[in-house]
Parts: structure tokens; C-alpha cells; sequence
């Protein structure tokens, strides 16, 4: 019969009036500063710098190699080198960057500056709350406003942070024994040759071979040390990285996440 | 003290005209009533409007605003400081006087229509002899206002969406008219005031109001529809359908006098509102005899309110016709049935008392009802699509 449709529908729109204000699951509002829903670990914006320990200025891993410089697609990044060498987090001497700035308000989100980097040293933030009244500096994040814990970065993607920290392990353990084997190897000619003014030398090998090993990266000389909250292994030594055998495996780690890609 | 309550806005002005000389009394008297008017219904939009979001919201089971004051019922002042401090834009190739006086003859032709309304025992501004037809000139005149500004904006969003509102307005305008046609044949009055006295009895204590009589219910449900159309409300919102005209014919109005729109479509729901409870819903009378303690102005407003809220209702619920539906409902349902009605009126009326015009009247209205519906409501068969195509 005419009508009855919207009898029907009135009745529902009833129910719906009523029951809104009985069942808060009716409800699918979130009523946003107050509450909040927990943000999915694929969530991303914008870029951030990782550091270990507690001193942000200390323990930034970024060496100022400038790959996320050249390769960021809307040049939204600044870097500056240090003339000198600064003793890292495990006093290992390296470049580190005077001013490092990323303008959010350029920049597009797309992540390939954490794709090129080989030091894991930025990452994405999932801040979003960045609304400023000031659009020129309060929109240009410089090194400390861009500084977060590795804590932190757990605490946002904790599967991306976890796989990173054991990949930085590896290498380590990697680079250990080869250092290792080497000064062995000089050990053992040192012992088979003790009279020799060759004494003198023979540390150089190791170096040089570590040196040729990274020699892809710039300053791939001063390669950070990173010690491992989650798989650390309490010696810190020098862990050099291999930058296309880190960026690679990133990526795959990546894909196999499935995870969106710039 | 009842009747002290009841009549104690009379009393009030009295009491403030006794310090007047008696040649002020009269102009004096008026302006304080228009003044009433013009100050109430406003106030009463801006419940309304955070009454509508809310109940909305509830409806899509959503919380509504909530931010502005406790609960967000300060909402409409921030609305209202928001509107008047936007600027006020006039196109540039837009007819300035025109597009000027468009939402201000909108306003004053819908608030000329409670002049004739009796919002209480007593309590009407102008008891017009001719009350109701000159409530139907000034709803006539609102049609005006709408193609003025559609017109003068110069803006075929503003244009179509005005001769949308025209062609509605006119169509449904017959269907009101015919619906409360039936109860003047009733009363033998055209004035409010003797129309809501004409249902101003009670037998076993309930109302004999028109809506409990079959001619009376059927010009009630034909009314509610025909007046949900002339305020242009959903679901005949078509004038102002948002997803294809923007706005209709306020699209380039901005500021005030979007807002006086605004106001405007409001005031005229209370008025429409207010006119069927005084038609068909005993106007000021309380439901029961018992219940006359109440103050009559609280029962006219409370009826003002419970239709207000069906209106809202209807607005969640129904989704918007299409313009040949819309037509096609005016023209072969509606104005059938009003028709009929009318026939059906006169038909009580010669029958005398008793249980046989009851069952006649409700009869012939039911099985028309059906007729019609079902005749309208039959899926028609089309045969594949043919294009003819300009040679």
C-alpha cells in the first residue's frame, strides 16, 4: 500500500533516535582531542631523525652523507656537514650534520629519503598534530625538533623497528668477526714474524680492507655504531654497513610487508 | 489563578498600556505584539536549528554538536555571530536591488502570516474576519521573494533552483488550499479565531477537534504533505537540493541574508505548523478536558513543537523526490484526493448524526486512498530503449 515505505522508514529512523542515546556502539563518532583511535603501524607523515641512547645531539645516527638531500623529489631537506669529526655515541670519530631541516610544509610524504638512507637515521614520523600559526619557522623543523629515540621509533612501528635493529645487529656481529679474523690473521703473522719492523704496519690491512668494503657510501669510513635496545649485544664496536646490502634488504623487507611505496 | 496564567500575556500588555493616554493605546498595543512576534519566533528558529542537528544526528546515529556551551546548545550564537560577521557578497552582473529585497520580502510576507494566528485564549494580534485567506496571500507572496532571488543573482544554479521552488510551490499552494478549504465548509468561518472556537468542546472529555473526524484526518495527512512541500522541506527539497544545485536559489546569497533565508524557511515551518494545529489540531485547546489547567499558549506551542519535530523526523528519513515524482504526487494524488475530500466534507455535513457518515465517509476515503495509491504506485513496463536521433 501507498505509505507504508515510509512507515517503515520512520519506524527505523525511531530506533536509530533511540537507540543512539542507550547503545554508545551506535555511536561511530570519536569525538577526536578527547579520545583517539590507535593509529594503524603502516601510518606515516613526515620524516624523523633516530638516535640511540638518551643525548639527542650525541646519539644521532645521521652522518651528513646527504643521499635523502639529493634524492628527496620535492628538495624539502637541508643539510649541512660539520668541518670536524665528532666522536658518536660509541666514540667512534664521524662527520655528523650542524643543521639538518626538513620543511614540512614541502615536504610530501613520499618516504624515498627512508628508502635511500643506508644508516637507518630517518625514519616516519606519525605526528600529525603540527598545525602552527607561524608558517615559515614553525613549519621548518630543525635537528632537535626532528630527534626521536629509537624508543620512540618502537614505540610507533614496532615490526619496522624491531627488523631494523636486527639487521643493524647482524651487520655488527658481521663486521665484528671480520675484524676479528683480521687482527687474528695480524696475530697470528705477528706471532709467526715476532722480530720484524713490519710490527708497525700491520694494523693497516684491516682498515684498509674495511675501508674498501664501504667504500660505495661517501663517508662510509665513519659508519655509525648502533647500540641495540631490543638485540644489542653489549660490546659496542664499530659496525660498519654495506649501503647497497642494507638498502636492499630494507626494501625487500619492505615489500614483503606490503606496505604502500612512494 | 489558572485563568490569571492563561491570559497573562494579556494582562501584561494591559497593564503596561494603562500608563499610556488613550490615543497611544491602540498603535502602542500592536507594536508591543509584533515585537513579541518578531522576537519569539527567531528565538524559537534558534532552538530549532540545534534541535534539528541534534535529532539529525541521533538519527544517524551520530552525537550532533556538542562543542559550543554545555550539550552545544549555544550553537546558534556561534552560527549567528558567524553569519553576520561573513562578508556580504553581491555578484557583480546580480540585479543589487532585487537581490537585496529578495530575503527581506521572504521574511516580512512570512511573518505577516501570525498576524491572524491565535497562539492562545485572547492572544491573537489581528482577528482578521478573513484570517485564512489572508494567511494564504501572504504564504503566496513567499513564492515572490524565491524567484526574486533567483532571478537577480544571475546564476543558473540560482535560476533553476527558483523555478524549481516556483513550480513546487504553485502545485502544492492548490493542494493547501483544497485541504483547508474543508474545514472553512465546516465552521462556516474564514477566521482562525472562530475556526479553533468551533472545536473548543469536549464530550467524555476528549477534543472535538477536525483531525478526529474522517474528512478531517485526510485534509490533515493531505495538509502536512502539501505544507512540507510549500516550506520547502524534505523531502521536497528539491528547490535547494544541495548534490545538484548547490544551493537553489539562495546559492549566491552569503552573511545576513543567507541568513534571513534561513530564518525565513524556519519561521515559515512554525507558521505552516502553527496553522494546521489551529486548523485541524484545535489550535490552543488542550487534548483533554482535564488538562485545561495548562495554560492554552503552552499548548499551542507545544503542538508548534511536536510538529517541528515530525518535520524533522521526516527530514532524517525520507530522501528527496525527483521533480517528476514531486509533480506527479501534487497533481494525481494529492489534488485527487483533496478533491474528494471536499465532496467527502460536504457529505458529513448533510448526513446528520451518527455512526453511518462514519463508516461512509472513512470508507469512500479509505478505498480511494488505496485506489489511487495502488494506481500509482504500479511499476509501469517500458519496451527497449529507441533513440531518435536529429536528422
Amino acid at each position: 500500500m501507498l505509505g507504508d515505505g515510509i512507515l517503515k522508514g520512520l519506524a527505523e529512523t525511531a530506533k536509530n533516535f533511540a537507540g543512539s542515546f542507550v547503545s554508545k556502539e551506535r555511536l561511530t563518532t570519536v569525538e577526536y582531542p578527547e579520545e583517539r583511535l590507535p593509529l594503524p603501524e603502516a601510518a606515516r607523515n613526515f620524516p624523523f631523525l633516530v638516535y640511540d641512547g638518551d643525548d639527542w645531539e650525541k646519539g644521532l645516527r645521521c652522518v651528513a652523507c646527504q643521499i635523502c638531500e639529493k634524492e628527496c623529489p620535492p628538495k624539502c631537506i637541508y643539510i649541512e656537514k660539520s668541518k670536524d669529526k665528532k666522536p658518536d655515541y660509541v666514540g667512534k670519530p664521524q662527520i655528523y650534520p650542524t643543521k639538518f631541516d626538513i620543511d614540512i610544509s614541502v615536504c610530501m610524504s613520499c618516504q624515498i629519503c627512508v628508502e635511500v638512507c643506508p644508516f637507518e637515521a630517518i625514519k616516519m614520523n606519525t605526528e600529525f598534530e603540527l598545525a602552527t600559526d607561524d608558517r615559515f619557522g614553525g613549519l621548518l623543523l630543525d635537528r632537535e625538533a626532528l630527534a626521536r629515540s629509537n624508543e620512540y621509533y618502537h614505540e610507533i612501528h614496532p615490526t619496522e623497528a624491531t627488523e631494523v635493529d636486527a639487521r643493524l645487529a647482524e651487520e655488527k656481529v658481521k663486521v665484528e668477526a671480520k675484524a676479528k679474523a683480521a687482527a687474528d690473521a695480524v696475530a697470528a703473522k705477528a706471532a709467526a714474524a715476532p722480530a720484524k719492523p713490519a710490527d708497525l704496519v700491520d694494523p693497516k690491512p684491516a682498515t684498509s680492507e674495511k675501508a674498501a668494503e664501504s667504500s660505495k657510501a661517501p663517508i662510509a669510513a665513519t659508519t655509525p655504531a648502533a647500540p641495540k635496545p631490543v638485540s644489542g649485544t653489549g660490546t659496542d664496536g664499530p659496525a660498519p654497513i654495506t649501503p647497497k646490502d642494507t638498502k636492499n634488504a630494507e626494501i625487500s623487507a619492505k615489500r614483503n610487508e606490503g606496505e604502500p611505496k612512494a | 489563578m489558572i485563568e490569571r496564567l492563561d491570559q497573562i500575556f494579556v494582562l501584561l500588555k494591559h497593564w503596561l498600556l494603562g500608563y499610556l493616554p488613550e490615543s497611544w493605546q491602540v498603535p502602542v498595543g500592536v507594536l508591543i505584539s509584533v515585537a513579541c512576534i518578531v522576537g519569539l519566533y527567531p528565538a524559537l528558529f534558534a532552538v530549532t536549528t540545534v534541535l534539528e542537528r541534534k535529532g539529525v544526528g541521533r538519527i544517524q546515529n551520530r552525537i550532533g554538536p556538542n562543542r559550543v556551551g554545555p550539550y552545544g546548545i549555544l550553537q546558534p550564537m556561534a552560527d549567528g555571530i558567524k553569519s553576520l560577521t561573513k562578508e556580504d557578497i553581491v555578484p557583480t552582473s546580480a540585479d543589487a536591488v532585487v537581490h537585496f529585497l529578495a530575503p527581506i520580502i521572504l521574511v516580512v510576507t512570512v511573518f505577516m502570516g501570525f498576524a491572524v494566528l491565535p497562539m492562545g485564549r485572547n492572544m491573537v494580534l489581528v482577528d482578521m474576519d478573513a484570517g485564512l485567506l489572508f494567511y494564504f496571500a501572504m504564504g503566496a507572496s513567499t513564492e515572490l521573494s524565491v524567484f526574486m532571488a533567483g532571478w537577480s543573482s544571475r546564476n543558473k544554479y540560482s535560476l533553476l533552483g527558483a523555478m524549481r521552488a516556483v513550480a513546487q510551490m504553485i502545485s502544492y499552494e492548490v493542494a493547501l488550499l483544497l485541504s483547508s478549504v474543508v474545514v472553512v465548509m465546516m465552521t462556516g468561518s474564514l477566521s482562525l479565531v472562530k475556526i479553533v472556537e468551533a472545536q473548543n468542546h469536549y464530550s467524555y472529555g476528549l477534543p472535538h477537534w477536525f483531525i478526529f473526524t474522517p474528512w478531517g484526518c485526510a485534509a490533515f495527512i493531505m495538509y502536512a504533505i502539501a505544507g512540507t512541500a510549500e516550506t520547502n522541506r524534505s523531502p521536497f527539497d528539491l528547490p535547494e537540493g544541495e548534490s545538484e544545485l548547490v544551493a537553489g536559489y539562495h546559492t549566491e546569497y552569503s552573511g545576513f541574508k543567507f541568513a534571513l533565508f534561513f530564518l525565513g524557511e524556519y519561521v515559515a515551518m512554525f507558521s505552516i505548523s502553527g496553522l494546521g494545529a489551529t486548523l485541524f489540531l484545535g489550535g490552543w485547546m488542550a487534548p483533554f478536558a482535564w488538562l485545561q489547567v495548562i495554560p492554552s499558549w503552552i499548548w499551542f506551542f507545544g503542538k508548534l513543537f511536536v510538529s517541528m519535530c515530525v518535520f524533522i523526523w521526516l527530514r532524517g528519513t525520507l530522501p528527496r523526490l525527483r521533480q517528476d515524482q514531486l509533480m506527479n504526487f501534487a497533481w494525481k494524488f494529492v489534488l485527487p484526493m483533496c478533491l474528494l475530500n471536499l465532496f467527502v466534507a460536504g457529505l458529513w455535513r448533510f448526513m446528520g448524526e451518527g455512526w453511518l457518515r462514519w463508516v461512509v465517509c472513512s470508507a469512500i476515503l479509505i478505498l480511494a486512498y488505496i485506489s489511487i495509491g495502488r494506481e500509482g504506485m504500479r511499476r509501469k513496463k517500458f519496451g527497449p530503449r529507441s533513440y531518435r536521433y536529429a536528422e
